[in-house]
Formats: C-alpha cells, structure tokens, sequence
C-alpha cells in the first residue's frame, strides 16, 4: 500500500501556507516512483478557501475536518484526527515548518511509524522508497529507508518547489474530527500566538530574501527595511544579529533557524559561519556586503561587495528605486 | 514541592567542525575520524534549563529538586554524562547501546520505559541532534507517554502552582502554551539568554548569565562519587530501528564568484547577467 496522504497547513485554522505546495510536490515525485493515488487533508476551523486552492491541485479526493477544535493549532488536538485518517495510507507527507516538525514525529509514534525529517527528495532503493535529507548542519546527504509498513516524512520546503495546480479539480469529502482521550490534551492549554503583523513575504516563500548580521546593530531595521521594501523581500538574520536581540528569532536563517533557496539572496555584515551559510547556500543568486575582504561569506557569493553597509546599503536602495 | 526532571543527552561529533566530515569510500558510511565528542549543543542548553527550573537563580549551589540525566550509547558516553554530573545534575544512567541499534523510535520507546520508572515532573531535551538533525525524540516520547509537549522551546516561566507557561519559537512568531506535568520539553537556542528560565523560586528580576554554566573544579571533583547507573537497551526496549541508512555523500560545493567594485556595478551585474531583478 504506497497511497500517498498529504498534510496541509493552515494558518490559525483559516489561511492556507504556501509550504503545503512542497509536499503536494514531493508527494507527486514519490508517486512517479512507487505508484498508487494521493490524497489532501486540511485540518481547520474555516477551511472554504484552503479547499477551494487545494481541490486543483489533482489530488484523488481532498479530505476536510472542519471544527472549532482547530482554530488554535495544538499537536495534542490534531494528532488523534490525522493519525485515524493516515491509518489507511502508506505514506503521510507534511513540509518541514515549525507545524510539521512539531506533529509529524508525534502522529508517526502514534501509527507506530517510522518518521524521517526534513527530506530533501526520493529514489527507489531496491523498489523501496529511499528519502535523501541533509545532516550534520547540511555538511553530509544520507539516504534511508524507512522499515515500518507506514511511513511519515517531512519536506524541507527550500529543496522542493512548489506544485503548480493543474491535473483536474479533486472531489471533496468531509470527515469527522477524532476528539482526543486519554491526558495529553487536557494538559496543555493555547495561550497565544504573537506575531509580527508584515506585509512582507513569509521567509520561506519569498524570491526575494534580505538579511543582517551582528554589524547592523540597533540600526539592523532602519537600514535593511527600505531595502527589503524596494524589493518585497522577507528580512532574515544571522544567529548572532538575533542573539543580540536586534531582530525576533523567528528571523534567523541557518541550519538550526530558517532553511532558505530564494532567488535572490543578500548576506549583509553577515561573516559567514558554517551555521549560517547551511541555511542558504541553495540560493540561486548570493549577494555578500561586507566591509572584510576576508569574509568566509564571500567564498559562497556570487557577487561580493566589499564596503561599509551604512553607506553602501541606502546608495543600493537608491539606485534600485532609480532603475 | 519539589520538582524532577530527567534530561537525555546525546554524545555528537564536534558540530564546529561539522564541515570537516567524511564519507568512507563506496558512501557506505559517514567518517567522522579525527573530530572531537562532545555533548549535543541543545542537550546542553536542556540540561542549563532543567538546572534553572531546579533552583533559585540567585542560589545556584542549593538545588531545590533533582535532576537525572540519561545517555544512550557505549562507555565513551560516560564523560559527558560525568560532565553533567558536575554542573549540578544529581544522578546519571547509561543505557548500553551501539549507534547502530539506535533511532528515533527505539530512543523513544526506551525512554518511555525509563519515564516510567523514574516518574519525572519534566523531560527536557534538545530539540534535534546536530547529528542526525531528525528531530523526533521528544515528540515521540510525549505521545507514548500521552503527555503533554512544547517543542522549540525558548522561554519558560514557572507558575506558582508549578505549571509551565511556555514560549515556543514557530515560523511567524512566538506560540505561548500553558503545560500541565508531567510532560516534555524540548528547547531551541534562545533558552539560554538571560531572561529566557525562571523558576517560580528565582526573583522575577533576576538575570542569568548568558549561556550554559560551567563546572568549578571541586565539583568536577565531587561528580564522580555522584550515582552513575548502567541499564541494556534490551531492559527498556525490544523495539529495533526503523531507519536504515544505506548511503552517504557530500553535498555539491558552491563556488564563490566574483568581487564588484560599486553598487552601480552590482545593481548591473544583478540585472544583467544574473537577470534576477
């Protein structure tokens, strides 16, 4: 039984992430290999528009939960209700955002599968599904199989494209939410989700991406945003720019923060640790701004800018607002 | 009330020198000869946690609950748990086992047994091993113990009554969670600022020390006449793992490019032979 399951995310129950597009991807790729049909589950509160983006994906059929259980989302409350409805499939597929890493390994344990995460793509191995996926901070690929009769896998979003739609408008059909037992639910309580109101792109899905290392420092906003803005970009930084508390970590691209591949990359007073440069390097284009000429940033750039930031950054800007 | 919490470490090949990994000839397996061991960099940070969450900031000799730390692997394991011994931790186990035998499921499954045993108000872990990055243990233990989890972990505040209110770094921003023990926790980088761990015993004003503490010398001392138990895998388990990697290789370099002189010169370069503006 190879059928493929693919886990959409939505944002707070409602708004559909663009990183459901990588698994739909991936999901597709596995099929290529192994055969058999893939499926869509959405988990939400208000699913209309989700479903309606999902249903030209192709899919077999999309399968929605609607409930007010999952307007705030909570691993404990989505994991009964994945895991009942997976439990008929080879394969269970989410992207390898924070959602994804937080309840994939949890509903895998629940299936009594085995979990492989952060997958970067897939061969046959003996007519096996084989997941290829990035270890010690980027610096070796490992392929493994997975020996459970179920499987579950994450995708790392910055290695698989997005889906286009196309392949025919999926029926829908709807299912009922597994309401949790037992104590883990009843132990945790959703307090809040505080985020930064933007009107820039998500970090993960933006062509375009802008970050800031320690030699910003408390002007890391102030000269990185018009830049950003110009360009639509996401700001990014580097760990120790958000270690000094100039930016939110949330912003903070590198083998353990954010995993990136935009079209267009700038490293600006960034020096360039391993750390940092395992969470970008997949970029197309690197642009590297730095006043060291001996900057490790420079050896994975494109285009090095040897200059100071403070003047070389709003010159950029106005130049691009000139073009 | 005093507070438990059991902290599994792992023993990681120094991740400074990640890049200097090898694959053995034929890609049958990753070579790792030549770099150091050292304890997992977000085990570390779990175990500073666990000791904040066991003290009053301001009072860190006296420690106001227990900590027991676990590893799984061959004696060689045993310096970092030592280690841990010394910076406060009053108890370790080490639970017989070759890497080969070992992965998330199995990692999981054992500690379940371990949990059980020990009955711990908390298990903090790293979020992933710098490793493998497969960041699945503690998420797994936490749905077969049916217990409550926050991963990503990078604030946490004990309550009077000894709930914890917990601030998870996610993608757009922080998620804050109230948990109720027993449960897990599994920590990110940020845990260790200053102001990221209070105790409901540490001063609300208090401030730690950037980072995780180190071991004064007569405790290193001390750490080794501290309890040091040794379990077989086959005690906990008899799950056997899932995960088999049958090939290694390194990933394609990225070449550096070239120098430019102005940014009137990037900004053509950017449009006219890169063409992605």
């Amino acid at each position: 039984m190879q059928n493929v399951l693919i886990l959409a995310e939505l944002g707070e129950g409602k708004e559909l992430k663009n990183a459901t597009l990588s698994a739909i991807e991936f999901g597709y790729s596995c099929l290529a290999t192994v055969g058999g049909s893939l499926d869509i589950l959405v988990l939400g509160s208000d699913t209309k528009d989700a479903v309606a983006t999902l249903k030209k994906h192709g899919a077999g059929k999309v399968i929605v939960v609607e409930d007010p259980a999952f307007a705030h989302y909570l691993a404990e409350e989505y994991a009964p209700t994945v895991a009942s409805i997976a439990s008929s499939y080879g394969l269970l597929v989410a992207t390898a955002t924070t959602f994804g890493k937080d309840l994939l390994p949890r509903v895998a344990a629940r299936l009594g599968a085995a979990y492989a995460t952060d997958v970067s793509g897939v061969v046959t191995d003996g007519g096996e599904l084989s997941f290829r996926r990035p270890m010690f901070a980027g610096n070796a690929i490992g392929y493994t199989t997975l020996k459970t009769a179920q499987k579950v896998v994450t995708v790392r979003q910055s290695e698989v494209q997005a889906h286009e739609a196309g392949g025919g408008e999926s029926s829908v059909e709807t299912a009922q939410r597994v309401a949790p037992s037992g104590n883990a639910r009843s132990r945790i309580e959703h307090v809040a989700l505080e985020t930064v109101q933007s009107e820039r792109p998500d970090l993960g899905d933006a062509k375009i991406v802008v970050s800031g290392g320690r030699a910003l420092k408390e002007r890391f906003f102030e000269v990185l945003e018009p830049l950003a803005n110009t360009l639509g970009a996401a700001l990014g930084a580097s760990r120790a720019a958000v270690d000094a508390g100039y930016c939110p970590g949330d912003f903070q691209v590198g083998q353990t923060g954010k995993i990136v591949a935009p079209t267009l990359y700038f490293a600006i007073g960034i020096s360039g640790a391993i750390q940092h440069i395992a969470g970008m390097k997949n970029s197309k284009v690197i642009v590297a701004i730095n006043k060291d000429p001996d900057a490790p940033i420079f050896q994975v750039a494109d285009y090095g800018l040897v200059a100071d930031l403070f003047t070389a950054v709003p010159e950029l800007v106005t130049a691009l607002k000139n073009r | 009330m005093s507070v438990k919490i059991l902290v599994p470490i792992k023993r990681v090949s120094d991740p400074d020198n990640a890049n200097k990994i090898k694959v053995a000839p034929g890609g049958a397996a990753i070579d790792a000869g030549g770099l150091e061991w050292k304890i997992n960099p977000f085990d570390e940070y779990a175990l500073e946690t666990a000791l904040r969450l066991t003290e009053n900031g301001a009072q860190p000799k006296q420690r106001e609950g227990e900590v027991v730390v676990v590893s799984f692997g061959p004696k060689e394991v045993e310096p970092i748990l030592r280690s841990a011994l010394a910076t406060g931790a009053s108890r370790a186990i080490r639970v017989e086992a070759e890497d080969s035998q070992l992965d998330g499921g199995v990692v999981a499954a054992a500690l379940k047994t371990l949990v059980e045993a020990e009955k711990p108000d908390w298990v903090i872990l790293g979020k992933q091993a710098v490793d493998g990055d497969s960041n699945q243990v503690g998420q797994m233990l936490a749905e077969l113990l049916d217990a409550p989890m926050a991963t990503f972990a990078a604030t946490i505040k004990e309550e009077a009554d000894g709930r914890l209110l917990v601030g998870r770094e996610v993608d757009g921003g922080l998620h804050k969670v109230r948990l109720t023990g027993p449960g897990v926790i599994t920590v990110d980088l940020r845990v260790v600022a200053p102001e990221s761990v209070y105790s409901n015993k540490t001063d609300p004003s208090f401030k730690y020390q950037e980072g995780v503490r180190f071991a004064p010398l007569p405790a290193i001392m001390q750490a080794k006449k501290k309890p040091l138990d040794t379990k077989t895998l086959a005690e906990l388990t008899d799950k056997t793992a899932a995960m088999n990697y049958t090939k290694f290789e390194l990933p394609a370099g990225r070449k550096a490019g070239s120098k430019v002189a102005s940014v009137a010169e990037l900004v053509a370069k950017l449009t006219n032979e890169a063409k992605v503006l």
